[in-house]
């Protein structure tokens, strides 16, 4: 028998009783269902998270000082009054290091932002020249970024955030070429940056100045040390190459023994990213789980009304051997009838779970990603569920007795 | 006789009911030539059914031989027995086995699904000639449920005779019908033995059915008690025009 006349027999079956066709495949259109919809809440969140943190610089590599001596009763210093990294250390970074494309120190200041009679309590960021292309990959919206040159000079010059510019600025004035003061020191705005939104945890990273770090280090703070390094990997994969070279580097600077802890910490953003999305990942396999329980309960049900279905149709099977069906004719057509039942059932299902992923998203602004991959496993799924379910009762079938199953009543 | 359709010697069928053993066929012995319409009669419980599934290739004999056209059927397996069935033999059943919810012309195409040397164009036109020499090929979208008894058998026989089978088995295919109805499908099943020159091995209990076939094999008890040619074979359709007239009433 060929497979348009084996798909032909089982799809007329089915049709002869719908409404129970229809029963045994919610099962699985419910498992299926779920299962895409669950996978796209959990992807959603991943693929988001993830958006964020790039968001910041998917290749920023961050350096702190970091006590590797314990004092009195075993308690370390707080890293804040550590001064260990020097300007001298992010030049040695730079010379040394190949796996970077930018490095750039770092310090902050809090302090008010002032224009006139308006002020905002803000923060100050003193770094170099590439650290809002490169590092950061923030773009500037109107104006200039700073110089070498400025860096040089320890030129009063700054680049302001978004919020800066909305809340002394008001009212729409260029804030382009206004001198505003950061506490006591006047700071002539060459740039204005282009808005970031919040971070990940919720902080406004449009609420900062950002001026060359010798700027803030003499000028406002008054220190010989920076408080940070960032810098920046050549992409994401060499992360870990670059903070080895950095470590390598850094315990030279410092003169460190073999023997002694490194007095600074790496952090990368790759690893932040590996972090939480790896957390979602989990979320994501936990919730395909229990939507795939559901689709093996759904094939179960396959197999249930399979079994109630040969026993009720053993008359029309003796019909189909007396006739000339074989015994691998009754065997596939039955398969055929529970694979049809969990084909159509799981296409409805992949429907039904694209529409209230979407309905997820449109009501709860819940971030969903409908991948590709789950609804191709998904469908494989029931294809295998349909064979895997419905060969028993078919191979059952199959091997009745042609005149028993005549006599049957 | 070498070239006998039908062979069977010693023919013996045993089931098996617990402790104890029914002997329904205890040694049957007789040949059936192509061409031949022959009647099988006999009490209830005289082993009628049992003889006809099997020479259906449906059920196998405990005992004994069964050559059909030549070939003993005791050396093939269960998939060539299938073949057999749907190649050489049309079976009509007493109580029509036509699948519900389908119709007329579907049943009628269905042993042809189990022939894939026939596509669905020619399968469908065969349904339908088969349809039109039963004379249904007005009820072709008919369900089972929105016929006749008559018509329904009319139906099983057009499934029968679909596949071109060399001969068709029949078991009490009139017993559910009327006298009129009755002569109405042995006249139907004449014209396929005389036109057609279709074998028919045909089970009945009535002695005037018996009367349009050319010989009578009647059973006893498992056993052949009588087998006698029929000198003067009754034309159906005379018998059937012969009936009263009686739908005027
Ligand atoms: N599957 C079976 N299991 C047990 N006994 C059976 C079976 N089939 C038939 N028999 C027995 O074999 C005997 C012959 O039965 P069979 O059906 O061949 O009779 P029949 O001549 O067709 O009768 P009827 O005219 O009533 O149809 C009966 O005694 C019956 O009980
Ligand atoms: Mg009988």
């Amino acid at each position: 028998m060929n497979v348009v006349n084996l798909f032909r027999i089982a799809w007329k079956a089915l049709l002869r009783n719908k409404l129970r066709a229809f029963l045994t495949m919610l099962g699985i259109i419910i498992g299926v269902a779920s299962v895409i919809t669950m996978v796209a809440i959990g992807q959603g969140s991943k693929q988001s998270i993830r958006d964020q943190l790039s968001g910041m610089g998917s290749n920023m590599i961050n350096i702190r000082p970091s006590s590797n001596v314990t004092v009195g009763g075993g308690a370390r210093l707080g890293a804040s009054s550590l001064q260990t990294l020097k300007v001298e250390d992010v030049d040695a970074i730079k010379e040394k290091v190949n796996f970077i494309t930018a490095v750039s120190p770092g310090l902050q200041a809090s302090g008010q932002a002032i224009n006139g009679a308006l002020n905002w309590p803000t923060t100050i960021q003193g770094v170099s020249p590439d650290y809002l292309p490169i590092i950061r990959e923030w773009k500037i919206k109107e104006g200039l970024n700073f110089t070498e040159e400025d860096v040089k000079t320890m030129a009063k010059v700054c680049v302001i955030g978004q919020t800066i510019a909305e809340n002394i600025f008001p009212g729409g004035q260029n804030p382009i070429g206004q001198t505003i003061r950061f506490g006591k020191i006047p700071l002539k705005v060459i740039g204005v940056l282009a808005e970031k939104g919040e971070n990940t945890f919720g902080q406004d990273q449009d609420d900062i100045i950002i001026a060359p770090y010798t700027t803030v280090q003499k000028r406002i703070l008054a220190v010989p040390y920076v408080q940070t390094i960032y810098a920046s990997a050549v992409n994401e994969q060499s992360s870990d190459t670059a903070t080895q070279e950095i470590t390598v580097v850094l315990r030279k600077q410092h003169k460190l023994k073999a023997s002694d802890e490194d007095d600074f910490t790496i952090r990368t953003q790759a690893e932040l990213i590996s972090t939480i999305s790896s957390t979602s990942e989990l979320l994501t396999v936990l919730l395909a789980a229990i939507a795939g329980i559901s689709l093996v309960v759904g094939g179960i049900g396959i197999m249930n009304i399979m079994y109630v279905s040969v026993t009720e149709r053993t008359k029309e099977i003796g019909l189909r051997m007396s006739i000339g069906a074989r015994g691998i004719d009754i065997l596939l057509q039955f398969l055929v009838e529970a694979i049809l039942i969990s084909i159509t059932g799981g296409i409805i299902g992949v429907a039904l779970g694209i529409a209230s992923a979407e309905l997820v998203h449109a009501l709860l602004q819940w971030p969903i990603l409908v991948s590709e991959s789950s609804i191709i496993l998904s469908f494989m799924v029931c294809a295998v569920t349909g064979v895997f379910f419905g060969y028993y009762p078919a191979q059952k079938a199959s091997k009745l007795d042609p005149i028993e199953a005549l006599r049957y009543e | 006789m070498a070239n006998a359709i039908l062979d069977i010697q010693h023919l013996k069928r045993e089931f098996k009911m617990g402790s104890e053993i029914v002997r329904a066929l205890k040694g049957v012995t007789f040949d059936v030539q192509p061409g031949e319409f022959i009647t099988i009669m006999g009490s209830s419980g005289s082993g009628k059914t049992t003889l006809l599934n099997i020479l259906g290739c449906l059920d196998q004999p405990t005992d004994g031989d069964y050559l059909l056209d030549g070939v003993n059927v005791k050396n093939l397996s269960r998939n060539e027995l299938a073949r057999l069935r749907n190649r050489k033999i049309g079976f009509v059943f007493q109580s029509y086995n036509l699948l519900a919810r389908t119709s007329a012309l579907e049943n009628v195409e269905l042993p042809l699904l189990y022939n894939s040397t026939i596509s669905s164009h020619e399968r469908k036109e065969k349904a339908i000639k088969a349809l039109e020499a039963v004379k249904l090929a007005d009820r072709m979208d008919h369900l089972p449920n929105q016929l006749s008894g008559g018509q329904q058998q009319r139906v099983a026989i057009a499934r029968a005779l679909v596949n071109e089978p060399v001969m068709i088995l029949a078991d009490e295919a009139t017993g559910n019908l009327d006298t009129r109805t009755s002569y109405e499908i042995m006249s139907l099943i004449q014209d396929l033995n005389t036109q057609q020159g279709k074998t028919i091995v045909f089970v009945t209990h009535e002695p005037d059915i018996a009367a349009f076939s050319s010989r009578t094999v009647t059973l006893k008890d498992g056993r052949v008690v009588k087998d006698s040619k029929n000198e003067n074979v009754k034309s159906a359709k005379e018998a059937l025009e012969s009936l009263p007239v009686n739908d005027d009433y």
